[in-house]
């Protein structure tokens, strides 16, 4: 089928474009609100026009974004958006999706999904709300929630060993891994941008703060005082310098990062100097490794490497093949092989 | 069948048959599918009708000489119209003591027994756990026992071929195959003609099958082994081109025609499962056509892609068989509360959960109808042929589309997997699939229906002022939104269902074979098809008030099932599974329907179905 990609908006979109006529229905205080209003606001910047943009979640909080987002939506069933995604993306490359899940969606339920899906680097954008816990269930521990935690369904302590979203992604073949802050609004929709203007499969993890049933999941290190000292803004090119005055650094010692003061004899070229182009994932793994309070909790773009994406190479073998066998005939093929024909 | 029939042409040594069941049955790695393909092939295209069954292990390689790792292929030819497999065969050909011992027991007593008898070696006859040489020990005596040194006249017709031992062994199936055309009067040409092809680029195996072949037609010609040999006529079909097909290559023909006839791209997104990969590699082979596939990461991942194709506006396919759709009910549940048209090509297996693989059965019907949460209803249509599976995988699609609903292609392992002739339609004589889009943002509301089908609009992303959001949530009547409203739910439930229940007005009426009324109505569905109509067919010969009906569309059933199932005194119904349609039209129609049921992994015997008839009809049709 064929559809019309011609926008009738002469204007250039606006964020109130993207804003739907549904009732935001989310807890007062949610970090989803932030995370909401940063992508509404990025819409305007992709240069897609609205009708090709799609958004498809699965179940929990995160997975209601769609619902707010005047653009095509799919509010599907638990963990199954990248699958639903992924056919969308193969039968209409031309499309701009995102998908959008959370750490119990996206790696609990969904987790064979999330992983075949970056290891087959298919052109989508997928972002993951990280807050910890199972909110829309009302409070169990999730696949990220820390050992030992409390909750509803762990009320002596959780024994679960939780996994690291960002090392999982890595782990996967994922071709751009990145985390955020719900709150840090200015690192969010450029993380997101970049996040959406890479070819291949994104993957943004956002720390986001649910206020009702793991309120402070992030607030050591998130809080607006202690972000300069306790977060590391990962950009290409530089060092891996943090601190109000930028006085502290990351050096890496053999395979293991350290914390370093600046000036104590250590320069600036002793520190590990980022770089997410790198084609070998180790260095990526190890910073996704780092956690306050021994680290500075880093936030950026860990990796981002060029690979062919899925649905481009599926349909480079269909035109290949079509140039080199011609386009198929139908009653041809039916004939295929040993046939034989009955006089009247 | 019938080994007594009519003398041949005046050649004593010639005797002529209407019709001849073999079974080709050795070890996994002896090559025992292959050579009933090429018999089949040959006789396909000598001009008899054909019908087959395979029956091969679920393990790739048991061990060597094992029972588990006997692989076996059933052909009937014939020079009229059938439609079975053939109950019991004529012919057992067997290449090693476990192939004697797994299907000696289905060969009726007088029956053709050809036996390569180098195999039958002490450590192979233990392996087979025979105590004693059945060769020798006389306990094959009730059967026309051949003994053929197959595996040795095969060495030595490759003596100097150039193939070291390993390769000579492998094949020997060409012997026996040779050995089985000479004895059959076919000709060896299409086979050598698909070792060419085969095998051109490797000429010392080319050669060497070749070579063994013709070895193996002319012991039989002159070994003196046979005291005649057999004909069996061309039968008489319709005319047309014909070509031999499997039901799972007819399915993938089929959804690739419906792409043609629909004008819209098709997706097949699937996750390999016996016996429904064949699709999945048939279709990936097509991308000359436009066709795209995607190997999936598990079932769900597999349906949810074609759910995201359809949604983009292509055909979104995907096929499994028992175990995938168990796994897929979410997301299938989820295109129903979508309302977007996929099909679910459904392979059946036996089951239950791993259950039998390789094995055929009819146990998915009510899995396929309710195997859901919530009032959940799909539309169903089940082929009854190999053949038709092409017709019926078209018809999926065209009401998917049409109509707007998930529906399920409802096959089988035994339909699948065997072959039949098919006369191969002309593609310009095939019906059109008209698939419309909405684009007008004036008047599109997402769940706004046609008045006369409920389909609501399919309104694909791409398109300007259609955005919208749909998902599994209870939809409000027209706008879509999510809703909670109890009234509201009320009347989504009962659209839903309405809505697959009006796809009866543009189905075609169940049509009966035989008389239109009478005492026993023998109603199926599926691939038992072939064995109840040849059932009924016999007891109509013997004057038995007998007719026979088959379902095609499952769900909704034809509007006039009712009234056809009235006419009858009795009805009685045959299926592979405990008792799913019986289920149905008793709860549907409050009849005292009458059941036979097999759950063994096989298909019905024609005598089974015929016995049970006679057991419920007495009275001969009144002239």
């Amino acid at each position: 089928m064929t559809v019309e990609a011609v926008s009738e908006n002469a204007i250039p979109l606006q964020r109130k474009d993207f804003v739907s006529d549904q009732e935001v229905r989310w807890c007062p205080g949610c970090g989803d609100y932030s995370i909401l209003a940063q992508t509404q606001k990025l819409m305007p910047e992709l240069g897609v026009p609205r009708e090709n943009i799609v958004f498809i979640s699965g179940i929990g909080c995160s997975s209601r974004l769609p619902y707010y987002m005047n653009t095509y939506g799919f509010h599907s069933i638990h963990g199954r958006a990248p699958t639903i995604a992924t056919g969308l993306k193969v039968a209409r490359p031309e499309l701009k999706i995102f998908v959008v899940t959370g750490d119990g969606d996206g790696l609990s339920i969904g987790g064979n999904h999330l992983l075949h899906t970056m290891r087959r680097n298919v052109d989508i954008t997928i972002v993951l709300f990280n807050n910890r816990i199972y909110g829309l269930t009302k409070g169990q521990y999730s696949p990220t929630s820390e050992f030992g935690k409390r909750t509803k369904s762990s009320p002596y302590g959780s024994i679960d060993y939780p996994l690291n979203p960002l090392s999982v992604a890595l782990g996967a073949e994922a071709t751009f891994v990145a985390r955020s802050l719900d709150i840090d609004q200015h690192h969010l929709i450029s993380t997101l941008e970049r996040a959406a203007a890479h070819k291949g499969t994104s993957f943004v993890e956002v720390y986001q703060n649910c206020n009702v049933f793991n309120d402070g999941a992030y607030s050591e290190f998130a809080d607006k005082a202690v972000r300069p000292d306790r977060i590391l803004y990962l950009e290409d090119g530089q060092p891996l310098v943090f601190g109000k005055e930028r006085d502290k650094g990351i050096r890496l010692a053999g395979f293991q990062p350290e914390v370093v003061d600046l000036g104590s004899g250590v320069k600036e070229a002793d520190l590990l100097v980022h770089d997410s182009t790198r084609e070998d994932p180790s260095l990526a793994f190890i910073l996704t490794r780092m956690h306050w309070p021994q680290f500075p909790e880093p936030l950026g773009v860990f990796r981002q490497v060029e690979r062919p994406s899925y649905e481009t190479l599926l349909i480079d073998q269909v035109e290949e093949t079509t140039k080199r066998l011609g386009e198929g005939d139908l009653q041809s093929l039916m004939l295929e092989g040993d046939t034989w024909t009955v006089e009247a | 069948m019938k080994q007594d029939g009519n003398k041949g042409d005046g050649n004593a040594n010639v005797e002529e048959l209407d019709r001849v069941t073999i079974r080709f049955a050795g070890d996994s790695g002896d090559g025992m599918q292959l050579a009933g393909l090429q018999f089949t092939n040959t006789s396909a295209v000598f001009g008899n009708d054909v019908s087959t069954v395979p029956d091969f292990p679920a393990e790739i390689r048991a061990p060597a000489g094992s029972i588990p790792g006997v692989s076996a292929f059933q052909v009937s030819f014939s020079s009229y119209d059938i439609h079975t497999p053939g109950d019991e065969p004529d012919v057992l050909v067997v290449m090693n003591p476990a192939a004697l011992k797994a299907h000696l027991a289905d060969l009726p007593k007088g029956g053709i027994l050809i036996v390569n008898s180098d195999e039958f070696t002490d450590i192979n006859l233990r392996k087979a756990l025979y105590q004693t040489n059945p060769l020798e020990d006389g306990s094959l005596a009730g059967w026309r026992v051949i003994k053929v040194p197959i595996t040795s006249m095969n060495v030595r017709a490759l003596a100097d071929s150039g193939l070291n031992t390993k390769e000579v062994d492998r094949s020997k199936n060409f012997f026996a195959l040779g050995l089985m055309f000479w004895l059959y009067e076919r000709p060896i040409e299409p086979t050598t003609r698909w070792i060419n092809e085969k095998f051109g680029k490797n000429p010392v195996v080319r050669d060497a099958n070749i070579a063994t072949l013709k070895a193996g037609y002319n012991f039989g010609d002159t070994a003196e082994l046979f005291p005649v040999h057999y004909r069996v006529p061309r039968a008489q079909l319709s005319p047309g081109r014909y070509r031999n097909i499997t039901g799972n290559e007819a399915t993938a023909l089929g959804f690739l025609a419906a792409s043609k006839l629909s004008g819209l791209p098709l997706f097949y997104g699937s996750y390999p499962i016996t016996p429904a990969s064949d699709i999945l590699q048939e279709l990936a082979r097509f991308k000359n056509f436009g066709v795209k596939t995607f190997q999936a990461e598990d079932e769900i991942a597999a349906i949810g892609s074609a759910i995201g194709a359809a949604f983009g506006g292509a055909l979104g396919l995907t096929g499994t068989s028992g175990p995938g759709l168990a796994l897929k009910s979410e997301a299938l549940g989820l295109a129903v509360m979508v309302e977007l048209p996929i099909v679910v090509a459904m392979i059946q297996r036996s089951g239950p959960s791993t259950g039998m693989p390789t094995k055929t059965d009819q146990a998915d019907l009510l899995q396929s109808m309710f195997g859901r949460n919530g009032e959940c209803p799909v539309a169903i249509v089940a082929p009854a042929t190999p053949g038709e599976c092409f017709t019926y995988a078209i018809e999926a699609f065209r009401i998917a589309v049409k109509h707007m609903t998930p529906t399920i292609f409802l096959s089988d392992g035994y339909l699948g997997t065997g072959a039949e002739p098919w006369l191969v339609p002309d593609v310009d004589d095939l019906p059109r699939i008209e698939a419309s889009f909405a684009t007008d943002p004036a008047t599109f509301k997402p769940y706004l229906r046609d008045p006369n089908t409920l389909a609501r609009p399919w309104a694909v992303p791409g398109t300007p002022g259609l955005e919208h959001r749909i998902g599994g949530l209870e939809k409000a009547d027209i706008t879509g939104n999510v809703s909670y409203d109890a009234e509201n739910h009320n009347k989504m439930v009962h659209l839903r269902a309405e809505k697959v229940a009006r796809i009866a007005d543009d189905i075609p009426e169940l049509q009966v074979f035989g008389q239109a009324q009478g005492e026993l109505l023998v109603l199926t569905w599926g691939s038992t098809y072939g064995a109840a109509l040849t059932a009924v067919q016999r007891a109509q010969s013997q004057g038995l008030s007998v007719s026979h009906a088959h379902l095609r569309h499952m769900n909704p059933f034809p509007r006039n099932l009712g009234e056809v199932i009235g006419r009858f005194e009795k009805v009685l119904i045959p299926e592979l599974n405990l008792g799913q349609l019986s289920l149905l039209i008793r709860g549907m129609f409050a009849i005292d329907a009458a059941t036979l049921n097999k759950v063994s992994g096989r298909p019905f015997f024609v005598s089974e179905i015929e016995t049970k008839i006679n057991t419920m009809v007495g009275s001969k049709v009144k002239v």
